[in-house]
């Protein structure tokens, strides 16, 4: 795949200049379109997959199926112990918690770094920057432990509530961003007018930024629909399995009789990151060219 | 700042008036409790989630811990275990390096490659953006890794591909020296992300520059390795970095591929997948606590050559 885009780009980049000569935007338009083409065929493929007769997946390298049958989709749903509906709305709800928990906790102390002075607060800042460098790794077996002796493994718990403590700080950062850009002139009138900081931040900092909380929102609930590590780790009872732990444990259970059904599924479980990628699209890639995000 | 007053005139409605602040605590409280207030979810989860349990693996990388029995002390001898021998870390280490110089720069390539097309006064540049980011988006996901387990089976679909023009493709996932690749185009795939942290370089270069590099008829490839080149430096550095530490980090892609195992012969078993097998595999906590903290070893050290190093390229004009 990757000699394909190679060999579609042969013609070396000519220099961003604000002009291109015809000959050259075919060349560049080409190139583009081959490698669309070629980024995008492994997804077409699949959703084509997930609608071909069982039989028909792997007779053909096309992306048209010869006739609609969704005979994957039932067979897919309903092909664990537990279906797939289950499955979805275990996601959902964790996924919207994440949701809530971080625009509430991190915008919380985000306002704080932003505009409040206290005694403190650089150094603060420059802790919850510091544990932005930290991976995971080294927190993850003592708090499995905390939360094995709490109970909660088996529950959403483990993969909710450090979210409502602010713990994805890369957000809090996002939101210091933007709260700066807001011109202090509203919070002094406001201050004026004998507004406390909570009626600030809830009247003025809140509505002004919804830019920024809709890209944290949007984000959040990627990234945790897409989170395999974390339920991998609490979740072992498979009421409780989110979508992905559901696709995982449908490849091993299935491993190659049931192609269609895997497909199926794992073209549903791709829907709600679409959904969000065609709506939101801007707000995404602004995010990105912004911040730097790495996804 | 301001000074706190009982009378609310505001904005919107329900307005309470706050009890008056009397004596030296109050005063204080008033100055920076507010603070602290808001601050107050992220301090608990920073200490009770971060730094608790940071301690926490600390102490217990440096004991025996099979989450049942109370932790028992060993001093450095997991570490010692570790670099002296584990063949299996050795793999890892190894694996996980390869994943890294593999991944990152071919990604990083096209990502400025497909960047600079767009960069300028190409029709339907946010289709194409669109379309090259998708993948980043999507990539993370367990239905992405089944996917790309199927593409690289032997029977898969890039076989059959190939066998359109008369090659016969090995078995890509279950062969011990190409497995790794499959997972090295999964990450080239998603070079979406820093494609886009790329344009949003690009457009700060001021496009006078180059008129006055064409005017002094500088070609365009000329062109491309005295200014673009240069000016995005601290672009390629950031996301260099940022791309090289999330390669150390990668889990999902391997662990669904090789079915948890990291085979064949470990030649997918990437560092954070051998820290999982260690800790919720064999429950060797103690352990993984060790293998967590050399990782952070690692990317420290990697981040703060990557650091020093940046000195001589990295062209800040400031």
């Amino acid at each position: 795949m990757t000699d394909a885009i190679m060999s579609s780009v042969t013609a070396p980049p000519s220099a961003p200049l604000g002009r291109r000569g015809p000959l050259g935007s075919v060349l560049v338009h080409a190139g583009l379109i081959a490698a669309s083409i070629a980024m995008l065929y492994p997804l077409l493929w699949m959703i084509s997959a997930s609608v071909r007769p069982e039989d028909e997946i792997f007779a053909s390298t096309s992306l048209w199926p010869s006739s609609i049958d969704v005979a994957s989709y039932l067979r897919g749903w309903f092909g664990l112990d537990v279906s797939f509906g289950r499955f979805f709305w275990n996601s959902l709800v964790v996924a919207v918690l994440t949701v809530i928990g971080n625009v509430v906790a991190c915008s919380l102390a985000a306002y704080a770094f932003a505009r409040l002075r206290f005694a403190g607060r650089n150094f603060w800042f420059a802790i919850m920057l510091g544990t932005l460098m930290i991976p995971y790794h080294v927190t993850l077996i003592p708090q499995y432990v905390l939360f094995l002796n709490l109970g909660w493994v088996n529950t959403f718990l483990p993969l909710v509530v450090p979210k409502f403590l602010a713990s994805d700080a890369f957000f809090i950062f996002l939101m210091v961003q933007f709260f700066r850009g807001i011109p202090r002139e509203l919070d002094e009138a406001a201050m004026m007018d004998g507004c406390g900081p909570w009626r600030i931040y809830w009247k003025i900092m809140l509505p002004l930024s919804l830019p920024v909380l809709a890209t944290a929102a949007i984000f959040s609930f990627i990234w945790t629909w897409d989170d395999f590590f974390g339920p991998l780790i609490y979740l072992n009872d498979m009421n409780t399995y989110t979508i992905q732990l559901g696709l995982r444990t449908f490849v091993d259970s299935s491993s190659t009789s049931d192609w269609g059904g895997l497909f199926a599924m794992s073209t549903l479980s791709l829907v709600p990151v679409f959904f969000f990628f065609l709506f939101f699209q801007r707000l995404l890639i602004e995010g990105i060219a912004t911040t730097g995000m790495k996804r | 700042m301001a000074a706190v007053q009982d009378t609310a005139v505001v904005v919107g409605a329900g307005a309470k008036g706050r009890p008056a602040a009397q004596g030296r605590w109050a005063s204080t409280w008033a100055k920076h409790g507010a603070g602290y207030m808001f601050l107050l979810p992220w301090l608990i989860g920073f200490f009770g989630l971060t730094l608790g349990p940071a301690i926490a693996s600390l102490y217990l990388s440096f004991t025996s811990f099979d989450l049942i029995r109370a932790p028992e002390w060993v001093g450095t001898a997991n570490y010692v275990r570790i670099a002296t021998a584990d063949p299996k870390f050795a793999a890892a280490m190894r694996v996980t390096f390869l994943y890294v110089v593999l991944s990152v720069p071919f990604k990083l390539s096209f990502a400025l490659l497909v960047a600079i097309l767009l960069d300028r006064g190409v029709r339907g540049l946010t289709f194409y953006r669109a379309i090259f980011y998708l993948p980043s988006l999507l990539g993370g996901s367990v239905a992405i890794a089944v996917l790309w387990r199927q593409l690289f089976a032997g029977d898969g679909l890039i076989n059959s591909l190939l066998a359109q023009f008369g090659i016969e493709g090995p078995s890509w996932i279950s062969h011990p020296n190409y497995a790794i690749w499959t997972l090295v185009v999964l990450s080239v795939w998603q070079f979406g992300s820093p494609m886009i942290i790329f344009l949003a370089g690009l457009r700060q270069i001021p496009t006078d520059m180059y008129e006055a590099a064409s005017l002094d008829g500088a070609s365009k490839f000329r062109q491309f390795y005295k200014i673009t080149l240069p000016l995005l430096t601290p672009v390629i550095f950031f996301n260099a970095v940022v791309q090289t530490i999330d390669a150390f980090k990668a889990f999902t892609p391997a662990f669904i591929i090789s079915g948890g195992t990291g085979g064949p012969i470990n030649s997918t078993l990437f560092y954070t997948l051998y820290l999982y097998q260690e800790a919720f595999g064999n429950f060797r906590m103690g352990y993984a606590s060790a293998l967590a903290w050399i990782l952070v070893l690692i990317i420290a050290l990697f981040t703060a050559f990557s650091f020093l190093t940046s000195r001589y390229w990295v062209h800040y004009d400031d």
